[in-house]
């Protein structure tokens, strides 16, 4: 038996201040998540200056409650992972110097993350079984990636989308018909008393490029369609929006995620990201994976959302391949998948 | 007793350790690089030249504010990281009072000014009695005009010094009716061996916070939280329930979020 390896994960890269220990990439020892949301609703989204502040204010407690929690000290880690992004810049930052800080001072090795690699890596932590390679659809509110995970750490990005990230779309459509921030999981609550097919709203395709998603045109339609109401003195059915709006989301998701499981004849598909937490979506995906006789893996919901256990995951794969960050690791706001 | 001290407030990004009454080591760099990729390097360069058993260390203090926000952010965390490694104290120093402990010594009123952008600078007046610092008006964003008003009203010979000088000296020059001079370049900016002797005294007076506790001092609010205080006020108070969120432009700073590519 080899010797455990437990790291202490460090997230911030948005409006979540988090930390976890995580044994061996799988076993989660702790995860600790401050949310900023309720703070941010005030403004109708995420506003960086105030989501780096509440970093800083919160840090400290959460990296000690995940410690206090997971029942191990500093003396007990192999390494500090931390997100440097993609990410707001700011917000990753204080994740990155306080990380870097502890590892300095400790003497630990430090691993720096890719945020996506991480959400991807989210589905290890509660399927044993899950190994490369697979496909996984990212959808959160700052992604949108269909991606061959050939190994460990090893990305194959198939398709991405175009203009708005879903997320990004839930949002728009839902402060559009008055839903308020976050989007997402008011939308999918609403479109459960909502007819998917009370409106034909588009399915954008991207020409020539069969995995790549666009969602820009689909917010505009549904813009328009609240507008032509207004004009016309129509009543506007939110809960059929809502439900049409996110029927139209998911078909694209799920068959894009179809083809490229189906291309690749890799029969393991994983979804990740805040989006992933999607009933509609969870429920279509799974449904669609079944009906193909591929295995389907999501994480739960708690781990979709920015977490640091997902972080820790992911900083595992890459300690065990030698990664290791400097004193002068710097947070990369659009640090691509698979950079290092 | 040992303090190990960092400044990243503004341009410059400073790490000192002073014992007592000697500076061990300062490394201060005054040149456009990230600070996120300096301090730490250079930390570990100034504890290695001193051969430095960091647990040995009594507290870490740090420049709290005011400053650039990210530059104060990055001396925070990598302040409250060492703190919660260390199991050490932290001691916020505000960085114009440090600024002004330049000077200690100084005959006459001392007045840093650090370039705060919007026609502002942080600022504070300050003089020296008998080696204390004396604060004679707290740091805070002010209008070079008001401070020059303030210097006026007071009467008495003043040395400036900090980044805001160069930006605002002409405009001094015209606006003040007191004898004024400038630092010379081994004094006027931010230095660590200000913060660290400055945190000497904090210490022996028991002003200290865990690094839990430790945050920033902005001195300002967020573009959006003023913008939202500004809208609010200009509602009448019968009107304000109405609109539970303030309507923002689309591209304004809650819309940057989640617009990275990867």
């Amino acid at each position: 038996m080899e010797k455990d390896i437990r790291i202490l994960a460090i997230e911030s890269s948005c409006d979540e201040t988090a930390a976890a220990v995580v044994r061996n990439g799988r076993d989660v020892l702790s995860n600790v998540i401050s949310s900023q949301i309720e703070l941010h609703k005030l403004y109708g989204g995420v506003v960086p200056e105030i989501a780096s502040r509440k970093h800083i204010e919160k840090i400290n407690q959460v990296i000690e409650e995940a410690l206090t929690t997971a029942g191990v000290g500093l003396d007990d880690l192999d390494a500090v992972a931390v997100t440097y992004g993609p990410g707001l810049v700011g917000a990753l930052l204080v994740g990155v110097a306080e990380a870097k800080a502890i590892s300095y001072a400790k003497r630990l090795p430090l691993v720096g993350v890719h945020h996506i690699e991480g959400h991807i890596s989210a589905n290890y932590i509660e399927n044993r079984d899950l190994e490369p390679p697979f496909i996984c659809l990212v959808v959160s509110g700052g992604h949108t990636h269909l991606v061959k995970v050939q190994d460990y750490g090893v990305y194959e990005i198939l398709g991405r989308t175009r203009d708005d990230a879903a997320g990004e779309a839930f949002d728009k459509v839902a402060r559009a018909i008055g839903l308020g921030y976050p989007g997402g999981p008011k939308i999918d609550r609403l479109s459960r008393e909502g007819n998917p097919q009370a409106i034909p709203f588009p399915r954008a395709k991207v020409e020539g490029a069969p995995y790549d998603f666009s969602f820009s045109g689909l917010k505009s339609a549904v813009l328009n369609y609240l507008n032509g109401c207004r004009m016309k003195g129509e009543p506007v059915v939110e809960a059929d929006v809502a439900a049409s709006f996110q029927q139209a989301v998911v078909s694209v998701l799920v068959e894009h995620a179809m083809l490229a499981v189906e291309e690749s004849g890799i029969g393991k598909l994983a979804i990740a990201g805040g989006v992933a937490s999607n009933q509609t979506l969870r429920s279509a995906m799974e449904e669609a994976c079944r009906s193909r006789g591929v295995r389907f893996y999501r994480p739960s919901p708690l781990l979709c959302t920015d977490n640091a256990a997902m972080i820790g995951a992911a900083g595992y794969y890459e300690f065990c391949k030698g990664v290791r960050h400097g004193l002068d690791l710097n947070a990369v706001p659009n640090l691509k998948l698979g950079e290092r | 007793m040992k303090i190990l001290a960092l400044d990243s407030s503004g341009l410059v990004a400073s790490v000192a350790v002073v014992e007592d009454d000697t500076l061990l080591v300062e490394y201060t760099v005054n040149h456009k690089k990230t600070h996120s990729q300096t301090l730490l390097p250079m930390l570990d360069e100034a504890v290695r030249m001193i051969e430095l058993d960091l647990q040995s260390v009594d507290a870490i203090a740090v420049a709290g504010g005011p400053g650039s926000f990210t530059g104060l952010r990055i001396g925070s965390a990598t302040a409250k990281g060492l703190g919660l490694a260390l199991d050490k104290p932290l001691v916020h120093i505000p960085t114009v009072d440090a600024l002004a402990y330049n000077l200690c010594g100084c005959g006459r009123l001392v007045c840093p000014i650090m370039d705060a952008r919007r026609s502002q600078v942080y600022t504070g007046i300050y003089r020296f009695e008998e080696g204390r610092l004396c604060v004679v008006a707290q740091q805070a964003p002010l209008a070079v005009e008001e401070l020059a008003a303030k210097l006026n009203a007071l009467g008495e010979a003043v040395t400036f010094l900090g980044d805001g000088v160069p930006v605002y000296r002409e405009m001094l020059k015209t606006l003040l009716q007191v004898p004024y001079d400038f630092a010379p370049a081994h004094l006027n900016r931010q230095r660590a061996s200000a913060v660290a002797a400055l945190a000497l005294q904090y210490v022996r007076e028991g002003k200290t916070e865990t690094a839990a506790e430790h945050a920033p001092d902005y001195l300002r609010l967020s573009q959006a939280e003023r913008e939202r205080a500004e809208a609010e006020k200009r509602q009448a108070p019968g009107e304000r329930a109405k609109t539970e969120q303030p309507k923002l432009d689309e591209r304004t700073e809650a819309e940057q979020c989640r617009t990275v590519e990867v």
